[in-house]
């Protein structure tokens, strides 16, 4: 890969995806500067899993532009997008149920040619995550859901991203659990990874981000750093509650 | 009686073969391979194909010869594995199942019909038999050809049971097992695992096809059909999708059958699996693994 002279980690530019007929993406602009931790925020079906989606090549785009790292993506097979350092925690965590947590960490470096840096980045995570060290051969299916969330983000961990993409961490979480992925992420964000956050739960998104953008129908509607969407009425009465 | 159990170890390791591509495939993709058992008889025939072109050759090497032709035949049938995902399947990858499985109904007519024109509706005879020294073992009388090709079968397994559990590729094919997307995340070409799957469930098949050829003397063109059948009751009784029960499976089915044989008579025997297929479907759907071991592929 070639290392980029603008510094953006992420850059989508007039992005367009239909499902069938539903045009699910509108002409969405975002970037994410590299050490950004950059929030995409929106309620559900608004279009951020689609984002996050389409730029992991799983989702085609119909018209638009995805680069990353200063190269263009948007026709890249979601394994070139690994390979580009490009790394996708999805919606729901879908960590292997049936393999053990181990394995699931191992599958996390699947494209990784040199096992050592696998069994490195391992023992990395299980420093960071010493629940998922005590556990490693059992299933993944019997952790708790913040454990598998935790899984979750220490297996994209082992592909060793340069930009991580989670998608909805917080879902199904209690608060304090989901104050443990935040500052997890953030702590990731500091040892040198960008990352773009989905979140419905805005409150605890813009915590941590540096930037937000707000999606709405497939648009972006809103943007500008975090604690100034913090304060903007709009994004309080429409995600922030009361 | 340990004849009769020699004789179903012998008939249960290819049916455990034949089964391990069945139970691999159906696992990955959850597919029912009809064409599986034609694969079987794809091997028996390029098997006899090459033992005949080599004629005299290949008798006086003999068992040795038998080696390099199975060795050959597996990678004949791996890649009509290969060409059959390709062509037939992997075009339907997101339409329904049904689809699916009708489709693997007419390619297995297909590769049986394919076969008939060229090598002709009557049975071939195999120009290699498994005959030779006689050992006695534990009082069965065993040729050491039937010994080395059932230690060929284990050691097979064996690789197979590495390949899945200790290796990266093995890995990628649990984990398409259980969530293909997710897999796309790990950075997994999936469509190219699922082709390597096909690759070696049909190389393993091919093997059995020229082991069955070899013990048996004869082939014909529709040799699948039944094996492949009794392939999909042993992945059955052995719990289908799961690899240690397809071999667990055919052995089990080899055994029974041998018995059955025994007590009520040779024209008893297909009755007597088929009823066992109905009798786990009845009872045990899961198969004997299916619930104490989860892995799956």
């Amino acid at each position: 890969m070639t290392e980029s002279s603008t510094g953006r980690a992420l850059q989508i530019d007039g992005l367009d995806v239909y499902y069938g007929r539903v045009h699910a993406l509108r002409e969405l602009s975002i970037h994410v500067d590299e050490g950004e931790i950059v929030a995409l925020l929106g309620n559900n079906g608004a279009g951020k899993t689609t984002t996050l989606a389409s730029v992991s090549g799983v989702v085609p785009a119909r018209s638009g532009r995805i680069q990353a790292f200063g190269t263009d993506v948007t026709t890249a097979k979601p394994w070139e997008i690994v390979g580009a350092g490009v790394v996708h925690v999805p919606e729901g965590r879908r960590i292997f149920s049936r393999l053990t947590i181990h394995e699931n960490l191992q599958l996390g470096g699947y494209l990784v040619k040199d096992e050592k840096v696998v069994d490195q980045r391992i023992e990395e995570v299980y420093e960071r995550l010493p629940r998922l060290a005590e556990r490693r051969t059992q299933q993944g299916g019997t952790l708790s859901g913040g454990e598998q969330q935790m899984l979750a983000v220490g297996r994209a961990l082992v592909a060793g991203p340069r930009l991580l993409m989670l998608d909805e961490p917080s879902m199904g979480l209690a608060p304090l659990i989901v104050a443990q992925i935040m500052d997890l992420v953030q702590r990731i964000n500091e040892s040198g990874t960008s990352v773009l956050l989905v979140e419905q739960n805005a409150r605890a998104a813009l915590r941590i981000a540096h930037r937000a953008y707000v999606v709405e129908n497939g648009e972006i509607t809103l943007e500008g750093p975090a604690k100034e969407l913090a304060a903007d009425s709009r994004v309080i009465d429409a995600y922030l509650g009361a | 009686m340990s004849q009769l159990i020699w004789n179903g170890l012998f008939v249960g390791s290819f049916y455990a073969l034949v089964a391990l591509g069945y139970s691999m495939v159906y696992g990955i993709i959850k597919l029912l391979n009809f064409a599986h058992g034609d694969i079987y008889m794809l091997g028996a025939f390029a098997g006899f194909a090459m033992l005949t072109m080599a004629g005299a050759l290949a008798t006086s090497a003999g068992f040795l010869a038998l080696l390099v032709v199975l060795l050959i035949a597996m990678l004949a049938t791996g890649t009509a594995g290969l060409i059959l995902e390709r062509v037939a399947y992997r075009p339907l990858r997101s339409a329904p199942r049904l689809s699916v499985l009708i489709t693997a109904v007419g390619a297995s007519f297909a590769l049986e019909y394919g076969m008939r024109l060229v090598a002709g509706p009557n049975p071939e005879v195999y120009p290699v038999r498994l005959e030779g020294t006689t050992v006695h073992l534990l009082g069965a009388r065993v040729t050491v050809q039937q010994l080395a090709l059932v230690v060929i079968a284990v050691l097979l397994m064996l690789g197979l049971q590495w390949l899945i559990m200790g290796t990266g590729t093995g890995r990628a094919m649990r984990a398409i097992a259980q969530d293909p997307k997710a897999s796309l995340y790990m950075g997994i070409n999936v469509n190219a695992v699922i082709a390597r799957t096909f690759f070696i469930g049909s190389a393993l098949a091919g093997a059995a096809g020229v082991m069955a050829g070899a013990y048996y003397g004869k082939i014909d063109f529709l040799m699948g059909f039944i094996i492949g059948l009794k392939a999909f009751t042993a992945a059955v009784i052995g719990g289908i999708g799961n690899i240690k029960g397809a071999m667990l499976g055919g052995l089990v089915l080899g055994m029974l059958e041998a018995f059955g044989t025994a007590w009520l008579g040779g024209e008893w025997r297909d009755v007597f699996a088929f009823s066992f297929l109905i009798l786990f479907l009845t009872l045990r759907p899961t198969g004997l693994l299916g619930e104490r071991v989860t892995e799956r592929v």
